[in-house]
């Protein structure tokens, strides 16, 4: 589904953000991508949808190579959700922001209207088409936000520290919800008891390189590994 | 729910028939009434009374309250001020003198006719205008104005302060808040500096506010970027006007029209 | 009382309502206004780069968010922003023209600080020219200036102050075309507005000055003019003396005309808490009104005479005075000179 081949990044004040990383995510399989701020986990999800370019090394999205050709189908294929979601919803009402996807993709009203009602289901926030963000909570907005990807259909979800800053209730309703949707999954993320629960196959990022790679239960139940890579026991 | 959203938005929630009816018929009626409340001539009592009849009977059935409506409108009063003085300046047959030590101030009746007027016309302008987004959402308003033909970068430009004016009102806030938990005074000592020393620290946050808000915006390009936004705005069409909604907008449109020849020539 | 409440309060003081302009002077400026913002959405549109979008929605709600950022003054008001000037000085003259538009539409949409009919004249007053004249006249002066770190201060107070003080005559204008006695408007307009324009510039300065030496290279890229090259491109001297005169001598006519008042109410919330302003401060008024008109006319027109008569005088002196400056200040940059400031 999703192939990174000796992905490496430069930022223009000539850090390095990401170093020779190499990666592979089969349909359907969910990901926890975790390490210490600044290992380059943001700048690792702004890659799979080609908003960063590489300077070096290959990105292919479901057996396309990105380039400027297939951007457009890159989009639509990997649904990319930011931590904050007031910066996720742009637009002054729910439906308006879900629909936003479709309507870029050139998809028809009656289909854009179809997925925008299917995708706030699926999140279970049916009924708030005409809210306005600012009256809904973090939680909410956090649903919101996935939504207006998953009304692209896209094949891969690639979410940023979407569990940050909930409360107990509504953390625990995010994670129901990422267990339930069939997408594959690349989520980066400090909640070591969400990787537990979510995520079969955990990523360690430390220092723009991949330090570990492998069954998440491999690397919770290893203390030594954990503390290694500064992450809390779940 | 923070401060500001309750403080900012003027929208009551009500099931009523005027809550119902399409945005861009409110938004036409409302201007068809301000536009009359304009062209009516001084002195024009029964127009302005049918007028008055016609908003409130409007607001009665909205449920918004009367009340409620009636009292926001004070907020253009102090403009009002301006216009006292037409009282004592314009020529006329003389209902008052005041003598003010050395000068005389005199009322003529024209002037107080004039003054009246604005004041009246000017509150149910306000009114009109109060009953439209106590009863509309600002997203139909929007709607509204896309399906009049505003251009679409203006639209798209609105929606966008509107969304934001809630996040970036709360991010001036609590710097507002932060100011105040460290302004403190010593005893015997007075606080608060200069006032261009003031200015400077409001001067500052506006700057910080002002970086915060470019970063933001770069972010929410990034965001749409990544749902396929490459430079065109795509929206969805707006429905045609019901028959029934055109014939609100004729009968309004005459109704005000109507009101406005009659003062004239009766 | 909450702090939302009491700038919008201060804000009213130039928000005209529906009801006091006259149709016709009402549609005149509904005209100006939308050639201005059509021109204003071409230039943009000819430069378009999608990211202005997101970026000037953003900055009306900053704007906006701004202008309750407030600070106290004296005797119970406030200074706070209107933000024109600043906005045209961070984001350029089309985009800050733009941007202030939709923040003095929404004010009127949201919450009826000014009326729908009177949108279009209050738009033109606090919008458009506010941001067209920090443009024209902020751009001359800070190459006038040459860049030097006073330059920039002066330059951003000045066109502030000048841009309150633009809007209020304006919006006196207006109201006086519509039938309003000049006598009273222009002196209590202005007057007020002397003292709101200092709070203006002041805060104006202080937002430039902070951003300039915190993110140099976006004072640069928004506002291109602000770039090194740009300041250091000789001055055209016609357009600069014509558009700085034009601007200065506005406002300074204003401010002649503002003295002649003797009632000195301190801003038009005050009057309204306090009615027994008007029967104090009419009779001077009245005393002084033969001193302003021009004898053997009446009315209005007499008053605007001899605005336009002391603003010629003004022009003449802000002519010679930029005739001596000009030879001076130029070569430094505004990046040397943000250079320097990030140190403090």
């Amino acid at each position: 589904m999703l192939e990174l081949t000796d992905l490496c990044y430069t930022y223009p004040d000539g850090t390095e953000a990401l170093r020779h990383i190499d990666l592979r995510i089969a349909e359907g399989e969910k990901v926890a991508l975790v390490g210490p701020n600044g290992a380059g986990k943001s700048t690792l999800l702004l890659h799979l949808n080609g908003v960063l370019r590489c300077r070096s090394g290959a990105i292919t999205v479901a057996g396309h190579p990105i380039a400027d050709e297939t951007i457009r189908q890159v989009r639509a294929q990997v649904g990319m959700v930011f931590q904050d979601p007031d910066d996720q919803l742009f637009s002054p009402t729910v439906f308006d922001d879900v629909a936003f996807g479709p309507l870029h993709m050139g998809l028809d009203e009656q289909d854009v209207r179809g997925r925008v009602l299917r995708a706030l289901d699926q999140v279970g926030m049916s009924g708030f088409e005409r809210r306005m963000p600012h009256h809904m909570s973090l939680g909410q907005r956090k649903r919101v936000a996935i939504a207006t990807v998953l009304s692209m259909s896209p094949g891969v979800l690639a979410l940023d520290e979407p569990s940050a800053g909930l409360d107990p209730r509504a953390r625990r309703g995010l994670i129901d919800l990422l267990r339930s949707l069939p997408q594959a999954m690349v989520v980066s993320t400090h909640d070591m008891r969400m990787v537990a629960e979510v995520f079969p196959r955990t990523v360690v990022l430390a220092q723009g390189q991949v330090a570990f790679d492998g069954p998440s239960e491999a690397i919770l139940g290893d203390g030594e590994l954990l503390e290694r890579y500064g992450l809390e026991r779940p | 729910m923070t401060l500001s959203t309750s403080t900012l938005d003027r929208y009551i929630d009500g099931q009523s028939p005027i809550h119902g009816l399409d945005a861009r018929v409110k938004l036409l009626l409302a201007l068809a009434y301000i536009l009359a409340m304009a062209l009516l001539p001084p002195g024009a009592w029964t127009g302005i009374a049918v007028s008055a009849a016609l908003l409130w009977w409007v607001v009665l059935r909205s449920e918004v309250g009367l009340r409620t409506i009636i009292t926001r409108a004070f907020v253009a009063l102090p403009f009002a001020l301006v216009a006292v003085t037409l009282v004592f300046t314009r020529p006329g047959a003389p209902i008052l003198r005041i003598p003010l030590g050395p000068w005389v101030l005199t009322a003529t009746d024209v002037g107080l006719t004039a003054f009246v007027s604005i004041v009246l016309k000017s509150w149910l302008s306000v009114q009109a205008a109060l009953l439209l987004t106590a009863t509309t959402h600002f997203t139909d308003v929007l709607y509204a104005l896309r399906a009049l033909h505003l251009p679409n970068v203006l639209v798209a430009i609105l929606s966008f302060a509107y969304r934001y004016l809630f996040v970036m009102i709360d991010e001036g806030q609590r710097m507002l808040r932060a100011r105040e938990c460290r302004s403190a005074e010593l005893p015997g000592r007075r606080g608060g500096g200069s006032i261009r020393w003031r200015a400077g620290v409001v001067g500052q946050m506006v700057g910080t506010l002002f970086l915060r808000s470019y970063e933001r915006s770069e972010r929410i390009y990034v965001a749409m970027l990544s749902r396929g936004f490459s430079g065109e705005l795509r929206t969805i069409s707006p429905r045609a006007l019901s028959s029934v909604e055109q014939g609100l907008l004729l009968v309004g449109g005459a109704t005000m029209a109507g009101i406005v020849l009659v003062s004239y020539f009766v | 009382m909450n702090l939302i409440d009491l700038a919008h309060r201060m804000a009213l003081a130039m928000h005209i309502p529906d009801g006091f302009l006259s149709v016709p002077v009402a549609l005149a400026w509904w005209v100006l206004t939308i050639i201005m913002i059509g021109i204003a959405v071409r230039q943009i549109g000819d430069s378009l780069n999608e990211r202005q979008i997101p970026l000037m929605g953003v900055m009306a709600a900053f704007i906006f968010a701004a202008q309750m950022l407030n600070f106290p003054v004296l005797g119970g008001t406030s200074g706070h922003l209107l933000g024109g000037a600043l906005a045209a000085l961070l984001l350029g003259p089309w985009a800050g023209i733009l941007v202030m538009s939709c923040v003095v539409a929404l004010q009127a949409l949201l919450f009826q600080d000014g009326g729908l009919l009177a949108l279009g004249a209050n738009i033109f007053n606090m919008g458009i020219s506010t941001a067209a004249l920090g443009y024209f006249v902020g751009m001359p002066l800070l190459r006038l200036f040459g860049g030097k770190r006073w330059g920039l201060v002066a330059a951003g107070f000045v066109t502030a102050w000048l841009s309150v003080m633009v809007a209020a005559s304006l919006t006196s204008i207006e109201l006086v075309i519509s039938g309003l006695s000049a006598a009273v408007v222009f002196p209590a307009m202005l007057f007020v507005h002397m003292f709101i324009g200092i709070g203006e510039g002041l805060i104006t300065v202080a937002a430039l000055a902070f951003v300039v030496s915190t993110r140099p290279d976006l004072a640069v890229t928004l506002a291109g003019y602000l770039s090194p090259e740009a300041l250091r491109r000789p001055v055209d001297r016609g357009s600069m003396i014509g558009v700085t005169g034009v601007g200065l001598l506005l406002a300074a006519g204003a401010a002649l005309l503002s003295p002649l008042a003797s009632a000195s109410p301190d801003g038009l919330e005050r009057v309204a808490e306090d009615k027994g302003f008007l029967d104090r401060a009419l009779g001077p008024v009245f005393n002084l009104l033969p001193d302003y008109t021009i004898p053997g006319m009446d009315g209005p027109i007499s008053t605007i005479l001899a605005g336009i008569i002391g603003l010629l005088i003004v022009f003449a002196l802000v002519y010679g005075v930029s005739l001596l400056l000009r030879g001076r200040g130029e070569g430094r940059t505004m990046g040397q000179q943000s250079g320097s400031r990030s140190g403090d």
